[in-house]
């Protein structure tokens, strides 16, 4: 189980991020979690948003460019040492995360981890195998 | 100090009729040895014997870049192939390289006019001349020993590159002399600071510098770092090499040596000749080369003459050093380049779209030369290491084609401007 993730090429230069952004707001994109990787001279804009296809959709039409891509999402109970089992866990079965970020929910004290790895079937399986809970693109669609 | 004193400050009129002679024998010797230009002359319905004066040359063929690589490699030859005893070329990264062959009296030809234009800076047999020209097909590093074995001096060929060694050389042997490119000549000076060599003390004083545009306040820059005199000196390839027009002890303009290479300033649209002071593109005839003489070549370099008296006493034409280019050619370090090799490049790769701009900046002392790509759906991913490899690769392909390193910069689509007609490919943000 995965959920799609929206990639934005954005340019260093002041005002592409608040661009983006205001395609986000005015089709009504409502963005679960986000980061934004950066190099010198561009940054990615990362995001999982209730309606990945309308998103890319939008952000197209505006001239972006515009990426999706599976990622998966591992909902555990808030905890210390949680992002410890995760990672070791993967470094013990061999399999590689390319980058991750996490988004918290304070009402019901669980956590969400986004992973993305470099493949990505292989790492569905890992979890699935030592019983983790993965979130469908509805429920991520719900947080 | 004059090399040439009877010909660099012969009286003018006498000077037209020497060029008048000079245009006649060669206007003959091309139509009768080189296919190529009787047929030229043919279809513009000139004969050799319609040369009366100089001026006539007006009524001659042009020749152009593209002529030359059309005949290439022999078709300039004007001479017996055995006669022939030196070859030398572009680098050809445009296409097929512009040949030079050169005849002994060619070779001798080359030695006087570099003679003369190490001496415009006072170089003599007492001097130690570090030749920091690439010495091979590149005409800079022969061109230049030439003229310093001919002035007597003493020749260290050091040829290009390796810093540290040209710095130790310099200490060592007491060089007075120094010739190479003038951005390498501030590299040395930079690298010379680190190793904490004292320029004010060493023997060097002056330095010869050429192969590329450089400005007022580049050479302000050189003299006060290396502490010497530092003089202009203009060639290309496709006339002799260096040894075209140099500039005198007054540092202003570059005499041309019009009794061997004769200029011309002609309006680049319609090819009519202009007057002195009006700038144009500039014209070269060969008035005494005897292996590829050329007539009337389109250098595409645009500039001025002026035939005013110049207080060094030579009477030959000056011209402003290089102005600009009629067509989008582009000099960097050196390396001649052309935007359209880099749409050949960017074409052949595939998710790269051939939308790009140039930019041109003198980074410390180095030409630097950065290429925006505009980002396309196939290029982009969400890994900045994919986008990063992406870079690498387009600049590996740029260098493989340029000869020049450049730095690959992603941007977003239709950042880059485009506009109706030629697209605005360059920034050149060099002051030159």
């Amino acid at each position: 189980m995965t959920v799609q993730q929206i990639s934005v090429f954005l340019e260093n230069k002041a005002g592409r991020l608040a661009a983006a952004a205001s395609v986000l707001k005015n089709n009504a994109v409502n963005i679960r979690a986000l980061t934004i990787a950066e190099s010198s001279n561009y940054g990615v804009l990362r995001m999982i948003v209730s309606d990945p296809d309308k998103t890319m959709a939008v952000l197209k039409d505006a001239g972006f460019t515009v990426k999706q891509n599976p990622m998966i999402a591992v909902e555990i109970d808030d905890r210390e040492g949680l992002l410890f089992d995760i990672v070791s866990l993967c470094d013990a079965e061999g399999i590689n995360i390319e980058y991750t970020y996490s988004y918290v929910e304070t009402a019901s004290k669980k956590a969400i981890l986004f992973l993305r790895f470099e493949d990505t079937d292989a790492a569905v399986q890992m979890f699935t195998r030592r019983g983790y809970k993965l979130l469908s693109p509805d429920e991520v669609c719900k947080i | 100090m004059i090399w040439d004193e009877k010909h660099e400050s012969m009286p003018r009129t006498g000077l037209r009729e020497l060029q008048t002679e000079r245009l006649k024998a060669i206007a003959r010797k091309v139509y009768d040895n080189v296919p190529f230009y009787k047929s030229k002359f043919d279809a513009l319905g000139v004969k050799p014997e319609d040369i009366n004066t100089i001026d006539d040359i007006a009524k001659l063929p042009f020749t152009t870049k593209d002529d030359m690589r059309d005949v290439f490699p022999y078709g300039l030859l004007a001479c017996d192939l055995k006669d022939i005893v030196e070859i030398h070329t572009s680098s050809g990264t445009t296409g097929k390289p512009v040949v030079d062959a050169y005849t002994q009296g060619d070779i001798d030809l080359w030695g006087e006019v570099m003679a003369r234009t190490l001496s415009m800076g006072g170089v003599t047999a007492d001097d130690i001349v570090q030749n920091a020209y690439g010495y091979g097909l590149f005409t800079g590093g022969l061109g230049a020993h030439y003229g310093i074995r001919r002035i007597g001096a003493t020749c260290i060929p050091i040829s290009g590159g390796n810093t540290k060694r040209q710095l130790d050389m310099m200490r060592d042997f007491g060089s007075t002399a120094l010739t190479c490119t003038p951005s390498y000549s501030l590299y040395l000076a930079e690298a010379g600071k680190e190793e904490g060599i004292d320029f004010s003390k060493l023997p060097l004083r002056v330095g010869f510098f050429g192969a590329e545009p450089w400005s007022e306040s580049m050479r302000a820059d050189i003299q006060a770092k290396l502490h010497i005199k530092a003089y202009d000196i203009f060639g290309l390839t496709e006339i002799i090499g260096p040894g075209v027009a140099a500039e005198c002890e007054c540092q202003d303009l570059l005499h041309v040596f019009e009794d061997h290479f004769y200029p011309e300033i002609i309006n680049p649209d319609t090819g009519k000749p202009l007057p002195d002071g009006e700038k144009g593109e500039l014209v070269f005839t060969t008035l005494t080369k005897e292996g590829t003489p050329v007539i009337r070549y389109r250098t595409r370099d645009i500039t001025y003459l002026t035939r005013e008296p110049c207080p060094c006493g030579r009477t030959a034409v000056r011209m402003h050093r290089i102005l600009g280019r009629t067509d989008d050619m582009l000099i960097i370090r050196g390396v001649n380049i052309f935007p359209s090799q880099i749409e050949q490049v960017l074409i052949k790769m595939e998710g790269v779209e051939p939308h790009y701009q140039l930019l041109v900046e003198r980074k410390g002392n180095l030409d630097c030369l950065e290429v925006l790509v505009e980002m396309t759906e196939d290029l982009f991913s969400d890994e900045l290491k994919r986008l990063e490899q992406k870079e690498r690769e387009i600049e590996d392909k740029l260098r493989d084609s340029l000869l020049v390193h450049s730095k690959v910069k992603l941007v977003e689509p239709k950042s880059i401007p485009r506009s109706e007609g030629k697209a605005k490919r360059i920034i050149d943000k060099r002051s030159i």
